[in-house]
């Protein structure tokens, strides 16, 4: 890795801004005081001993937390760039905010039908119904998650007749079809084996190109590889936030130099 | 086997560990022995009353069996204005129960807010399925015959075993749905979608399955019922067909049957098994014969549905 050639851009834009986050699951503080920048067409990868708080935090981004009783954003927020609005705020529907931002979750799972109706079915819930249109932006987005190549053929078979690896990347691919501003990962390759998770990354680094990436990952040589940001968090809070290689090669904070040195975790 | 022996544990010499296997396994004889015996119990006896049946009604069942008004002589007699009913009953059952059933099922599951007055309607509702069917028939004949003023009718009728399998049907559904992986409905609401289009496109059609037998269940429980629809007060002599719409002068409307008196299957039956003539109790077998036929027969098609729709279904 050419830790030292990759130039950062000294200020590069904000897309999204946690500021003092908290988070309950009914009495259970998961989440204390989070602030955290992420930055535009960057990767910013989310890393921690498990329990730590990573999913929680990147389930507040889309707001999948209001789909269970109990759970409460409680003080501060995160801010969305270049609108400014709050996604945590009460007069913000969750379905807006969904529609912003996708998710690729950590097991596959996608729809049982089949692998068009997959993609399309995030343009769907959009209201697009024009045939030729759908066809397009089902299309380019398996292109994008590099799967077209292998389903361009088979569009109606079903989706959970690909393999892991190709579902995951359909999963992608339903992500990325609605042309979202910002998509999460949660250790999108945990569940595949090495081929696949090192397709998946190819894919993730070509995808900021054109999309903020946030990414939860267990596997700290996955985070220096693919990401420019990382924050390392521990029991629910945020330890320390830096451009990926000076926090691996540097780490300001000496809980997280025994994190990724391995002393724990 | 030499090789093997110096892998064993030495403090179980090899014949002593066999000796334990085996004793182990003769408990596993003796569960296979008894429930081959508990099942031979239900399905030989079903068995030899169906055959009874059928050596004793099948030589009855021809065409003029099915197109014949009851009769006082028992060789002219036939199925026609019970079969019918039996068939109108049921169309009123499935289409005021599936609709009520299904969408109680899916407010429960995906929108009701999990408190306690949910949970006592979800007590309520299981309790519901142990009420005796008589009950609904008293109920109905207040309710639907008189205060309503449906009369003794299809309609009555109907909405009387429709209630009778409402419950059923809500807890088909709540388990159908519950069988839906999480992992789903969250893809489903992280693509933006609302519990509505969650509900439409996901939750209906991956639950269709479960749902389906549990209606087809319902309907079988529900044609054989006698109590509740005597209770009611259905014919048990009955030589007309309800009007059939736009037929007749004056032309009958397009909802005059639902208001019709009418007779079904089981009651014919009943009808036919309290009569001293051993002639209509060949009747009474054929019909019984034709009643389970489409009992069976709906239960095959229940059987048939959930193996198609489940196909596309994995997990
Ligand atoms: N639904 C829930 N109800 C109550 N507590 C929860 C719930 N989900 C998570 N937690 C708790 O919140 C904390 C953070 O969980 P979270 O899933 O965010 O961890 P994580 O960092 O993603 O861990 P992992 O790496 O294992 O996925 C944990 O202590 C967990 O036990
Ligand atoms: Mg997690």
């Amino acid at each position: 890795m050419d830790a030292n050639v990759t130039p950062v851009p000294v200020t590069p834009t904000l897309k999204a801004d946690v500021r003092d986050l908290d988070f309950y699951y009914g009495s259970f503080h998961a989440l204390k005081k989070v602030t955290m920048p992420v930055y535009e067409r960057k990767a910013t990868a989310l890393i921690g001993p498990s329990g730590c708080g990573k999913s929680t935090l990147l389930r507040c981004f889309n707001r999948m937390h209001d789909l269970y009783p109990g759970n409460r954003y409680e003080g501060g927020g995160i801010v969305l760039h270049p609108d400014n609005t709050n996604l945590l705020a009460h007069g913000v529907d969750p379905i807006e905010v969904r529609m912003r931002i996708s998710m690729v979750f950590q097991k596959p799972n996608p729809f049982p039908k089949s692998i068009f109706e997959n993609v399309a079915y995030s343009l769907r819930v959009r209201g697009l119904r024009n045939k030729s249109e759908l066809d397009d932006r089902v299309e380019a987005a398996l292109k994008g998650a590099a799967l077209w190549k292998e389903v361009s053929g088979r569009l109606s078979e079903l989706g959970a007749n690909l393999s892991g690896g190709q579902q995951q990347r359909l999963c992608i691919a339903r992500a990325l079809a609605s042309d979202p501003e910002l998509i999460l990962f949660d250790e999108p390759t945990s569940a595949l084996d090495p081929i696949a998770t090192a397709s998946i990354e190819e894919l993730i680094t070509e995808l900021k190109e054109k999309v903020t990436i946030l990414i939860v990952t267990h596997n700290m040589q996955q985070a220096a590889r693919i990401s420019d940001y990382t924050a390392y968090m521990y029991l629910g809070e945020m330890i320390e936030f830096g451009i990926t290689d000076q926090l691996f090669i540097k780490p300001q904070k000496k809980q997280t130099e025994d994190y990724i040195t391995g002393r724990f975790g | 086997m030499n090789e093997l022996k110096s892998g064993v544990s030495e403090s179980m010499e090899l014949g002593t560990l066999r000796r334990i296997i085996v004793r182990a396994k003769r408990w596993d004889l003796f569960f296979v022995v008894l429930g081959i015996l508990s099942l031979m119990i239900g399905v030989l006896t079903f068995a030899v009353l169906f055959a009874d049946m059928a050596s004793k009604g099948l030589p009855r069942l021809n065409w003029e069996f099915f197109t014949s008004f009851p009769s006082r002589r028992a060789a002219n007699a036939g199925i026609l204005s019970a079969w019918v009913g039996t068939i109108l009953v049921m169309l009123v059952t499935a289409v005021a129960a599936i609709p009520l059933g299904v969408a109680a099922g899916v407010y429960l599951e995906e929108y009701a807010p999990k408190n306690w007055i949910t949970d006592v309607i979800e007590i309520n509702v299981s309790n519901l399925a142990g009420v005796p069917s008589i009950v609904y028939g008293l109920l109905a004949l207040g309710l639907f015959v008189y205060q309503f003023g449906f009369g003794q009718s299809i309609l009555s009728a109907g909405l009387t075993l429709a209630l009778l399998i409402l419950p059923v049907v809500i807890v088909a559904t709540r388990e159908a749905i519950r069988s839906i992986p999480q992992s789903v409905r969250e893809g489903s609401y992280a693509c933006g979608a609302t519990t509505w289009q969650t509900v439409r496109d996901h939750i209906l059609p991956y639950s269709s399955p479960g749902i389906l037998t549990g209606i087809i269940i319902g309907m079988a429980r529900a044609i054989g019922e006698t109590a509740p629809i005597i209770t009611i007060g259905a014919l048990t002599f009955i030589a007309f067909l309800p009007p059939q719409p736009y037929v007749g002068d004056p032309p009958a409307g397009l909802f005059d049957w639902l208001f019709a008196p009418f007779t079904v299957m089981p009651i014919q039956m009943f009808n036919w098994t309290s009569r001293p003539e051993a002639a209509f109790a060949e009747n009474a077998a054929a019909a019984g014969f034709v009643l389970v036929f489409m009992t069976l027969l709906m239960n095959g098609l229940a059987i048939y549905l959930r193996y198609r729709l489940r196909k596309n279904i994995k997990w």
